[in-house]
């Protein structure tokens, strides 16, 4: 993200409103990350949980999103350090 | 973590460029990026319109019947819905390690 302040000289209060804006466009972004990840998961877990479409979602159908979206955190978790020792030994 | 469609409500820009003008174009594009990812992704192979066909239409036919409509409305739905229980677990996850910290 570019500095809004290197280009010209700008106010003290036009500085204050770039940086508000600036830390305001993080926290969209941060928004949008998140819901990036939750198509993603969204993607996923359909395919788990979800067989026929039905007039609601039944409890059983939430669980298994729930525990999927647990589920597949963790295995990345698990797959990231794994990841990381393995190619740490390969190093030495 | 917001429900779904609760990003798309936006007033349009006066064209003068203050903070909170911007901040609402901002908004708004990424809701309608969002909008988009939720449809149909581009390199991604799946998404709702993927999802609902592969769930509603067996054998394709000239135009789409009755049921077959139906389904696809049903589809739509539990798609959000499955949405929103996604968004909910996820953001739990994330208060919860935010709470580990």
């Amino acid at each position: 993200m570019t500095d809004f302040n290197s280009d010209y000289d700008l106010s003290a209060s036009e500085k204050a409103e770039a940086s508000e804006l600036q830390r305001m466009i993080v926290i969209e972004q941060q928004k949008a990350q998140f819901q990036a990840q939750v198509h993603n998961f969204t993607d996923i877990c359909w395919d788990k949980c979800v067989d026929k479409p039905g007039s609601r979602l039944d409890s059983r159908t939430e669980t298994c999103l729930v525990n999927c979206v647990e589920c597949f955190i963790n295995t990345t978790l698990i797959i990231t350090n794994r990841f990381t020792q393995m190619v740490q030994k390969e190093a030495h | 973590m917001d429900n779904f469609t609760s990003d798309f409500s936006s007033g349009v820009g006066s064209g003068k460029m203050d903070t909170g003008t911007i901040m609402e174009q901002v908004k708004v594009q990424i809701a309608v990026a969002n909008a988009q990812e939720l449809l149909q992704a581009s390199n991604r192979p799946a998404r709702m319109t993927d999802k609902c066909f592969k769930k509603c239409i067996g054998k394709p036919g000239g135009s789409l019947d009755n049921s077959e409509q139906k389904c696809i409305a049903m589809c739509m739905d539990r798609y959000m819905d499955a949405w929103n229980t996604v968004s909910r677990a996820y953001n739990s996850r994330l208060q919860r390690e935010r709470a580990r910290i």
